[in-house]
């Protein structure tokens, strides 16, 4: 019988033994989340998990778009798969939500049909000569953070709370739609009421903010947002957001998907220079995080090596909330030392 | 247009907080028995002018409560004042009242000073109205 509490549902996500799959697009807007959670993973929690040069798209973004055909999306992952099958893994864990929602769909779709399945197989095989196994567990590293957040804990040299007033942090979590809104049963807490990020925000000291559009999409949107003309739905749904998260105060959002980390990120600026409207009552905007910068960040990571400064609202106000020690000499460092050129500063959205 | 190339799209939800509800405050008071519509449509349905026109009673009196008042005025001149829908309505609203009282509003005339005739006498006026046509 199937459970009916969201609360007693537990997903089944893999111990060890992870084969990494990295997003398109996360490593040029967040680029230090996804080396954060190999290194969390590798170093804090000594865990295996093999990061392969060979991957490549997952097509979600065409494939959501209507650009690419389902049977060339199923064959794509089929040489994903295949590469994990090489490396000897069967913990299929991808950074990107969008991917982990293509991997389910096309998983569910191989089960009901299994014509598609030869299909895909012939298909891989007559373009690579390749073959492939089905992963036995397929989790977001969104979920493996929450697996492992109470052993992260101890070794985290900052907790969520204001060192001023020492009252917990309020946070916003925003889930992507495609981590649980697709199936529901793929998710922790299922489609209506996601802990994922709930989960380690209160495990590590924080508050979650239930604000009404909290389950309200990101405006993400693939054919909205990769058209100009539709552009306005889309940064309207982000400020439908920001508008039922105002008054709750938020001191920053955290994310588990690389396009809501991207807009609710981004469109602060839009929203700033069309409508001079900032959601944050000091004119800073409000900061976005991933869920591995935060882990990071509380473990005592620098945040200019977890890519801090290459966000569009900057932190530094939450920095100095937790008490996190920055130097704000290195911010615009590169790996050589150098100091790299120093972007452009918003007139619309206060900068430190 | 920006230079984005796109503006933000305006959302079609009603947020019944944001809305100055003075309007609406002042035609209730005026016209009590519109608290009893259930929005039939049945006012709609028999309406003269909007066989002809798109005069739609309903619509009109939906966007006022929501305080969407942009062109309402100008709709609201197609109305003759037949009185059919007062046959109609099933909760007993005055709409005629309610037309008139609309326009006097949204016009901006002062209807703090100005008193409308009492919905009881128009209803004894209807009453009659009615014996006669019976007896015709």
């Amino acid at each position: 019988m199937e459970k009916r509490f969201w609360n007693e549902y537990q997903k089944d996500i893999a111990d060890d033994h992870f084969f990494y799959e990295r997003s398109c697009i996360r490593q040029t807007f967040f680029p230090g989340s996804e080396a954060a959670f190999l290194r969390i993973l590798r170093e804090e929690l000594g865990k295996d998990i093999c990061d392969n040069p060979h991957q490549h798209t997952c097509t979600g973004i065409g494939y959501h778009s209507d650009v690419v055909p389902l049977e060339t999306t199923m064959t794509v992952v089929a040489r994903l798969f295949s590469l994990m099958s090489e490396c000897g893994y069967e913990n299929y864990v991808p950074s990107c939500v969008t991917s982990f929602g293509v991997f389910s769909e096309v998983i569910e779709k191989w089960e009901h049909n299994p014509q598609l399945l030869e299909q895909t197989r012939q298909f891989l095989w007559e373009a690579t000569k390749r073959e492939f196994k089905i992963p036995k567990n397929i989790a977001h590293p969104s979920d493996v953070i929450f697996k492992f957040r109470f052993d992260l804990k101890p070794k985290m040299k900052y907790q969520l709370v204001n060192r001023f007033t020492g009252k917990p942090l309020r946070v916003v979590e925003h889930i992507g739609c495609h981590y649980a809104k697709i199936f529901p049963e793929k998710g922790i807490g299922k489609a209506e009421f996601p802990y994922v990020l709930a989960g380690m925000i209160e495990a590590w000291g924080g508050e979650v903010i239930d604000y009404p559009e909290r389950r309200h999409c990101c405006g993400f949107g693939f054919r909205q947002y990769l058209v100009q003309e539709n552009r306005g739905y889309s940064i309207a749904n982000t400020k439908k957001k920001f508008q039922s998260m105002e008054p709750y105060e938020p001191d920053f959002i955290l994310t588990n998907c690389p396009g809501c980390s991207m807009f609710l990120d981004k469109w602060q600026y839009t929203i700033a220079e069309m409508e001079h409207k900032t959601y944050d009552k000091n004119g800073f905007g409000i900061p976005v995080l991933t869920y591995e910068e935060l882990a990071g960040l509380l473990l005592g990571y620098d945040p200019w090596k977890l890519g801090f400064q290459l966000h569009q609202v900057q932190s530094e106000p939450l920095f100095d909330k937790i008490g996190i020690a920055y130097n704000p000499d290195e911010k615009y460092k590169g790996i050589s030392g150098r100091l790299l050129q120093r972007p452009a500063r918003p007139e619309c959205l206060r900068q430190e | 247009m920006n230079k984005f190339g796109f503006s933000i799209s305006q959302g079609r939800q009603i947020n019944y907080d944001e809305i100055k509800s003075d309007k609406l405050d002042k035609l209730l008071e005026l016209v009590p028995s519109y608290k009893w519509c259930i929005g039939c449509g049945g006012c709609t349905a028999s309406c003269s002018a909007g066989g002809f026109t798109d005069f739609n009673i309903r619509r009109i009196h939906t966007a006022f409560q929501r305080g969407q008042y942009d062109g309402l005025e100008e709709k609201l001149k197609s109305c003759m004042l037949c009185g059919k829908c007062l046959l109609v309505c099933p909760r007993g609203v005055n709409l005629r009242s309610l037309i008139i009282n609309m326009r006097r509003i949204l016009a901006g005339v002062d209807v703090v000073t100005w008193r409308p005739p009492r919905e009881d006498r128009i209803d004894k006026q209807l009453a009659k109205q009615n014996e006669k046509n019976k007896r015709i």
